[in-house]
């Protein structure tokens, strides 16, 4: 019983430790930028920003949790972003072809090359690795092709909202943003309420639940940060479009992951795919799925990119795949596969946003900015891996 | 002569199981000196223990070599004795040629530097002495597996070896090839070389070796000398052990024909041309439990597997039928739904996801079960698990809890509740009780008499003869991926097995 007890304390320290992270190194940022007399480290325009500049790594990152539940790695994502923004602006600018129709159609060029690295690595077993370290040099070279070496630019103000855009006041109060606060409430009763019978189901169950005060106590934490954030947004300029995305988006996978049959039987094939086969599960067809999907949230990354910087350029994504791995893995997954939750995984990504923000207020330069980043995945992995063993 | 090894009242204990129970063994400096003993009689825990792979002090009695007590604390510490023990799985790099694996871990070199040159002249001696005739540069994958065992032995005369273990030398070797070995055997013992081979093919035996010591369940029975070496004395020896274990009683009470398998065939996945299973036929009825004997190697897992989803072999021929009907099992999710029900030999490595918990575990080959459109309903998995908690009596704080933590009874259970929440009709159990210990062993066996009385069909391999005659009501004996023999429960006896195994070894070789 001891050891259960340790071991279900174990749990909630690894998933409450990457929360506090989070906070602690807010924390420490909004000290270190009013030591410096800067204007607030958390007001709007910055918290704004921290979305819109990370968006694409929580989505990859979404992607890229299924690759490395099922056990695989995909290197290429930097690249299908690149191209398929490319692809994107040819079929916005060159071809002037309505923006839904080009969102479409680039997320289904997106889904093709996903398919066609996953047939590799599904049905051949060729080494995730390999097959999408060549996705990745061939992908590039494609779009240098496609751009002919230039920037393709501008778009259309109706594709350039979909990364730079806010939702509409609809309750015409304008300032502060009513929808925006209407829609932070609402999250926030959600966030209780799940979390609380989640909790309860938990003790029916007969597991160990975490402890009342540490349940209440994060839960006041991040109902806190919710209202903070959406309120603080709100005196700006309300939500943007790309948070709206990137929470339907979260929601979405981490009801797959948890509470669909598909979902779980990802985690089955990365934990041990013998046994998963044995069981019946058709593991190259879920294998493919995920390199399917990291595609099509490639693409998409791909175009929110693209439309930030308003013009499609050669040089796009490049490093992606590896702020997407790392916030994977930040976010508490194992190399193996098999393990590994998306609310972790976008956790990761926020830290890793949160600290380039930060860094770039108080004027660190890139050298160090990088070398900080490897080491606080470096530390995080210590982490999970000292947590372990213990 | 002079004895060159004394092993005195070995005794060596892993958790709830004691491998080893006061053996002893003595080997003449020259002699050819052979072990037998069942499956999992103790012969290579034994054979561990000589070679440093168990290091002193983890086991009890003593061992004198060479007239010295001997305290080996790893391989590399037998191996400067001179005692090598060539494993039944090679331990060649398939990938380097003939020259580098002879001298891994122990290469031709000074300052760190390997001189090839060199190398290759000592490799091309070592061959011609173990009359290989192959250049010391071919790669060791390439060639079969009658060489690369003449490789081991080379390695073995290369480190200058006076006491060289083989361990079931000759089990993946074609007749011509286990010849040529046992011949090169004879010839190294005529340069004084002291040899232990382990085996159960008795022809093998009575050739080259000059005693035989027999083990039975951890013990050491009796060392004949040549002349007194006779099969029949042999077999008595290797299995007249006392029924100590138990068994659940059981009216057999048998209806239709459930589950029969018709000419079933198929060849091995990678060497083309070799058929592992050749036109094997069988039927389990309802209610009835079903097992087949042999000696391990022999196919029974391939057969198993094949059958189920062909998830074994390829080019597979023949046809299954359950309840009279044809059925399609050439996938694992149409076998399931046919009701076959797979419980693998090695449940850690095929049958379970150990860092998952009981419960995702249980659910696992019918998570349709407790989904409602795809949607896992997750208070429904955790009653499913709970409940086959309570009917197994799985021994665990929570369902909650990974697998990895239970022992090997429960993760046993929690394999059989996965598996009966399929509803099957058909369980073919493969070495059900592999690992586990005496009381969850009892348990086991329960589970199977009630399967059995629910009018369920069982088929169980095992390599345990007893926990056979103890639980099946009719048995087949397979031999090189053919049944050689049908006994019912009033019928067989170890004796009989063994006789029917020892018959088509006789055949074959």
């Amino acid at each position: 019983m001891a050891d259960q007890k340790q071991s279900a304390l174990a749990g909630h320290l690894r998933e409450n430790g990457m929360l506090l992270a989070l906070v602690a190194i807010v924390v420490l940022f909004s000290i270190l930028v009013s030591a410096q007399s800067k204007p607030m480290f958390l007001q709007a325009p910055n918290i704004t920003n921290i979305f819109l500049q990370n968006g694409h790594v929580i989505i990859l990152a979404l992607g890229m949790l299924l690759i490395i539940v099922a056990g695989h790695i995909d290197l290429s994502v930097g690249s299908v972003a690149a191209f398929t923004g490319a692809v994107s602006a040819w079929l916005a600018v060159d071809l002037d072809l309505p923006v839904p129709v080009v969102i479409v159609l680039t997320l289904i060029v997106g889904g093709l090359i996903g398919a066609a690295q996953g047939y590799w690595v599904a049905f051949w077993r060729i080494p995730s690795f390999i097959v999408t370290l060549a996705g990745m040099m061939v992908l590039r070279g494609a779009t240098l092709l496609l751009l002919g070496g230039q920037n393709i630019g501008p778009f259309p103000k109706a594709f350039q909202a979909m990364s730079s855009g806010f939702i509409p006041d609809l309750t015409g109060i304008m300032k502060p943003h009513g929808l925006t606060l209407i829609i932070t409430a609402l999250a926030i009763g959600v966030i209780v309420w799940i979390g609380h019978s989640a909790r309860r189901r938990d003790m029916e169950f007969g597991m160990t639940p975490e402890p009342a005060g540490l349940f209440w106590g994060r839960t006041a934490i991040i109902a806190a940060a919710v209202g903070f954030v959406g309120f603080q947004l709100a005196s700006f300029r309300g939500l943007p479009n790309v948070l709206i995305v990137l929470t339907i988006l979260t929601v979405i996978y981490a009801f797959f992951t948890e509470n669909t049959v598909q979902g779980r039987r990802i985690y089955a094939v990365g934990g041990n795919e013998k046994a998963a086969k044995l069981s019946g599960i058709r593991t190259e067809r879920l294998v493919f799925f995920c390199f399917v999907n990291m595609g099509v949230l490639a693409a998409l990354a791909g175009m929110m990119v693209t439309a930030r910087l308003n013009s499609a350029t050669p040089k796009a994504g490049t490093g992606f795949e590896l702020d997407a791995i790392a916030a994977v893995f930040i976010g508490g997954a194992a190399m193996a596969g098999g393990s590994g939750r998306i609310i972790g995984v976008v956790i990761g990504a926020l830290i890793m946003g949160v600290m380039n923000m930060g860094m770039s207020i108080l004027g660190v330069g890139i050298d160090y900015q990088q070398m900080i980043k490897g080491l606080v995945l470096l530390a995080a992995v210590i982490f999970d891996v000292y947590n372990k063993n213990k | 002569m002079t004895t060159l090894l004394e092993m005195r009242e070995i005794t060596k204990v892993f958790p709830g199981v004691k491998a080893l129970d006061r053996v002893s063994l003595s080997v003449e400096a020259g002699e050819i000196h052979a072990i037998c003993g069942e499956n999992g009689a103790g012969k290579s825990t034994l054979m561990k223990v000589l070679s440093g792979v168990y290091p002193h002090g983890s086991f009890d009695g003593e061992i004198t070599y060479e007239g010295a007590p001997l305290r080996n604390r790893t391989i590399r510490d037998s191996e400067d004795n001179g005692i090598i023990i060539i494993h039944q799985e090679l331990a060649l790099i398939p990938l380097l040629s003939i020259a580098e694996n002879l001298f891994m871990g122990n290469e031709v070199a000074s300052k760190g530097i390997i001189s090839w040159p060199l190398a290759f002249q000592k490799t091309d001696d070592l061959l011609r002495r173990v009359g290989l005739n192959e250049p010391p540069s071919a790669v060791v994958g390439k060639l079969g597996v009658g060489k690369q065992q003449l490789i081991e032995i080379a390695k073995a005369l290369s480190k200058n070896v006076r006491l060289l273990i083989l361990d079931e030398p000759t089990a993946a070797l074609q007749e011509a090839d286990a010849d040529r070995l046992l011949d090169l055997m004879l010839e190294l013992k005529a340069q004084g070389v002291t040899q232990i081979i382990i085996s159960h093919k008795l022809n093998e035996i009575s050739r080259v070796a000059d005693r035989i010591t027999v083990i039975r369940d951890g013990t050491s029975v009796s060392t004949l000398t040549k002349d007194q070496i006779s099969e029949d004395r042999i077999i008595r020896d290797m299995v007249g052990r006392d029924m100590a274990h138990r068994y659940p009683e059981r009216k057999p009470n048998p209806g239709k024909v459930l589950f029969e398998v018709k000419d079933w065939s198929c060849w091995h996945p990678e060497q083309a041309g070799r058929q592992m299973i050749k036109g094997v036929s069988l039927n389990v009825r309802k209610g009835e439990i079903v097992g087949i004997a042999g000696l391990m190697g022999t196919g029974r897992t391939e057969l198993a597997m094949s059958i189920f989803g062909k998830s074994y072999g390829k080019r597979h021929g023949g046809q299954v039928w359950m309840n009279g009907q044809l059925v399609d099992v050439s996938t694992v999710s149409k076998a399931i739904a046919a009701g076959i029900s797979y419980v693998t030999e090695d449940r850690k490595a095929l049958g379970l996801i150990l860092e998952e918990p009981i419960l995702r575990n249980i659910s696992l080959a019918n998570l349709a079960g407790i989904a409602t459109r795809s949607i896992l309903d997750k208070r429904r998995e955790a009653q499913v698990a709970e409940g086959y908690r309570r009917q197994l009596a799985i021994r665990t704080p929570g369902v909650q809890q990974k697998v990895v933590n239970l022992s090997g009874g429960n993760q046993q259970k929690v394999v059989l509740s996965k598996w009966l929440f399929t509803e099957p009709q058909l369980l073919i159990l493969d070495e059900p009780t592999r690992g586990i210990d005496v009381g969850a062993k009892f348990e086991i066996y329960s589970i199977m008499k009630e399967l059995a009385e629910q009018g369920r069909g069982i088929l169980m391999i095992s390599s345990e003869m007893p926990e056979l005659l103890g639980m099946c009501d009719r048995i087949y004996v397979m031999n090189e991926g053919r049944i050689v023999g049908e006994l019912t429960r009033d019928d067989a006896s170890q004796e009989k097995i063994m006789a029917l195994i020892v018959k088509d070894v006789g055949r074959v070789a």
